[in-house]
């Protein structure tokens, strides 16, 4: 059914119908709206056999979820930014414990300087800890996805993040399709955990591991999400039969195909594009918006397939790696390895900063680039603020 | 009844190791050193536990010596279900646990969180303190080392004065790990006011499984503080884990107690006390506080603190009658 809903309210709404048994609640900017639904809904009896844990920091909110899923329960949370730094030892021994936790990430810049608003640098902070990712374009997908996770999850053994732009999709209202529980259960059957706490079946789960074994262990997580990436575009099929439409897979393209240039994102960011994308094109121009949905595992295959016969790759990323630059752009520079493409780096929203269709537009019009773009920055701020540092070494 | 008799100690007052049919949770071929205190009392909480629950426990374990000696792959010494998350979070993981056991109708199936003093005292106090704050249906059993000991014996919060470890050596002046507050972990459960809290020591078993057998039943959370002497980091033979263990007791450095919401209940008296000396000089972390550079002033200083233990517990005569 269609209902007018807070993006936060839509997530709530819709991992409530996925059936967790657990819920740790730890507040956080901007994910929080989320966790105060489900909990709305728990006390409203609207979801049932869930135990609903407020927790004493996002370590402990992840930590109750490792022993919930451990126990066989589905098991959910949800964070931002500093949480999910706060959290960062508990995520990847999550992934090493093959739990296959559900998280929301209401993505936020990462300080200092402290700053509450979008970008993507949390979510880049956990790109190598062995979860799935996922990036929403809209509220609608924002809320399938979580179907979606749930079900790629425990397929594979592997928690899966959930990344919904924070503020951008958490607090924005729109129509949102909320679909039934039936259909819901239908699609995603009962738990069952891979091996779990068992007093008939006493295992030892989180020993260690010797140098005599650790590199398998590692490389079998690697084939695990190289498996998964078949898994993740055939519950994306399944999702569109039984629900009747298309969220979530690996990529999605938009806009004329074969173009010259691709613009590649992720997230909600991809909205903007796509108009810029339909204008330029209208006014004679050969552009492609490419959203990434499935970052990790990352669909180089995919990815390379639906760019083969591009000229020009601007990669528009909502994430910095000081000291290096561009993230995304870096991956899908390396995935385009051997062919004549340009790839181009675009860094834009960081901290919330606002990215407009019209400066989007000029940035895709411009004939050559510098290395690297940053859109929008302000230069009578940085001409006064940068002081080059001489290059003697005392 | 029944008149079996295991040495020289009738059945009723049978400890759960001295049964021909023990469970060994924590069965042999583990790495811990000769005379380790913390597997011994591991061995024996969780045998009683497991006795007292028909085998329907399970565990969740902190890093630490205990985690690192009993599983290394493909070996394994837990004949129980058993998980290691991290080194701080335990709690938050059994609650997590008791919760999922909660929703599949599973309560009668206890669980246990456990980890030395590093993971509870400092690390993860954290997520204790929210354990308990919730009242979450676990019970925690510290292992008391006193130091970080799986690191090679490195200062904690709960390190006693004067210690030597790995970064409290005694220098010149500096003699060990500064006197101050410290953190008294049954103390800081007792805050909580949660059921139950307990301290226990390895060198009395049937007190310690009196108090699994009956802290593994009660609902909410509940603490367990067991004093476990570490021949490595503490300097002493690996033959003398139990006299170290009790003399600790009997010198009031380490009451016995139980306490319920918040309150002392019940205290074990030692009848003649021992001068902390007695506990001290065999053990080389405090070996700088005897000889030639002795220090009288530290001496008075850690007497003062057992003296304060047996008023503050009334260790001397029965406080019960
Ligand atoms: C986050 C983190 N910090 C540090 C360590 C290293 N570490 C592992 S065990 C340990 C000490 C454990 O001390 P304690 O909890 O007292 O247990 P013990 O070994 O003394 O029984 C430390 C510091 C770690 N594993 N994880
Ligand atoms: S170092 Fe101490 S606590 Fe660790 S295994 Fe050896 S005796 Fe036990
Ligand atoms: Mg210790």
């Amino acid at each position: 059914m269609l209902y007018q809903l807070e993006g936060s309210h839509a997530i709530a709404r819709t991992v409530a119908l996925c059936r967790p048994g657990v819920v740790c609640a730890y507040p956080i900017s901007p994910q929080t709206h989320i966790l105060e639904g489900l909990e709305e809904l728990i006390r409203g009896k609207k979801l049932e056999n869930c135990e609903y844990l407020n927790v004493e920091s996002e370590m402990g909110a992840l930590s109750v979820a490792i022993g919930g899923e451990a126990a066989g329960v589905r098991s959910y949370t949800a964070t931002s930014s500093q949480g999910l730094l706060y959290m960062i030892e508990a995520v990847y021994n999550a992934s090493g414990l093959e739990l296959p936790i559900v998280m929301t990430l209401g993505n936020r810049a990462l300080g200092a300087p402290i700053n509450i608003w979008n970008d993507h640098s949390d979510a880049m902070s956990a790109r190598d800890a062995g979860w799935i990712m996922f990036f929403a374009e809209t509220n609608q997908e924002a809320a399938d996805l979580h179907i979606l996770a749930f079900k790629v999850a425990e397929k594979v053994h592997c928690p899966v993040i959930v990344n919904v732009d924070g503020f951008i999709l958490t607090h924005a209202y729109d129509r949102v399709d909320i679909p039934s529980q039936d259909k819901v259960d239908d699609f995603l059957p009962p738990y069952a955990p891979k091996a779990s706490l068992d007093v008939n079946h006493p295992v030892a789960i989180g020993t260690m591991v010797p140098p005599e074994y650790f590199m398998e262990v590692r490389h079998l997580a690697h084939r695990k999400q190289e498996d998964s990436l078949a898994v993740i575009e055939c519950t994306a099929h399944a999702f569109e039969k039984k629900f009747g439409r298309n969220s979530g897979g690996l990529l999605r393209r938009y806009g004329s195909p074969n173009a010259d240039t691709v613009i590649v994102a992720m997230g909600s960011v991809a909205g903007t594009i796509k108009d810029a994308v339909d204008e330029l094109n209208q006014e004679g121009g050969q552009f492609e918006e490419l959203s990434i949905i499935c970052y990790r595992p990352f669909p180089a295959e995919a990815l390379r397939n639906s760019l083969k016969n591009a000229k020009r790759i601007i990669v528009v990323e909502k994430s910095l790696a000081v000291g290096i630059g561009g993230i995304l752009s870096r991956e899908v520079e390396l995935t385009m390895k051997g062919c004549d493409v340009d790839v181009i780096t675009v860094v834009a929203g960081l901290g919330g900063r606002n990215i407009t269709k019209s400066m989007l537009k000029e940035c895709f019009n411009k004939k050559s680039h510098e290395k690297i773009t940053f859109l929008g920055l302000r230069n009578d701020i940085i001409g006064k603020q940068y002081v080059p540092i001489n290059g003697d070494c005392c | 009844m029944s008149h079996l008799t295991i040495g020289n100690r009738l059945e009723k007052n049978v400890t759960a190791q001295s049964m021909y049919d023990r469970s060994n949770s924590l069965t042999s071929g583990h790495r811990a050193c000769q005379g380790c205190g913390e597997a011994l009392a591991a061995r024996c909480i969780l045998d009683a536990a497991y006795i007292a629950t028909d085998g329907k426990v399970a565990v969740i374990n902190a890093t630490g010596c205990l985690e690192v000696f009993s599983c290394v792959y493909p070996e394994n010494s837990w004949q129980i279900p058993w998980l290691h998350s991290l080194f701080g979070n335990a709690p938050a993981v059994a609650t997590g646990v008791a919760a999922a056991f909660k929703r599949q109708g599973k309560e009668n199936v206890r669980v246990i969180a456990q980890g030395g003093d590093g993971a509870l005292a400092d690390i993860g106090m954290g997520c204790l303190s929210g354990m308990f704050d919730r009242n979450d249906d676990v019970l925690c059993v510290c292992y008391d080392n006193q130091a970080y000991m799986n690191t090679g014996v490195q200062r904690s919060g709960a390190t006693p004065a004067f210690s030597r470890t790995a970064t409290t050596l005694p220098t010149g002046d500096y003699l060990g790990n500064d006197v101050q507050t410290g953190k008294n972990l049954p103390k800081i459960a007792m805050a909580h006011g949660i059921p139950y809290v307990a301290t226990a020591s390895v060198s009395n078993i049937h007190d310690l499984e009196k108090k699994v057998a009956k802290a593994i039943h009660l609902k909410g959370a509940r603490y367990l503080h067991v004093h476990v002497p570490c021949p490595l980091g503490w300097g002493y033979p690996t033959s003398e884990t139990i006299k170290v263990a009790r003399l600790a007791v009997q010198c009031g450095l380490f009451p016995l107690f139980e306490a319920e919401r918040g309150k002392v209940i019940k205290s074990t008296p030692i009848n003649a006390p021992l001068k902390v000396e007695e506990y001290l000089k065999g053990q080389r972390r405090f070996a700088h506080l005897f000889g030639k550079n002795a220090s009288s002033d530290a001496l008075i200083t850690l007497q003062n603190i057992a003296d304060d233990n047996i008023r503050e517990y009334a260790l001397v005569g029965d406080p019960n009658e």
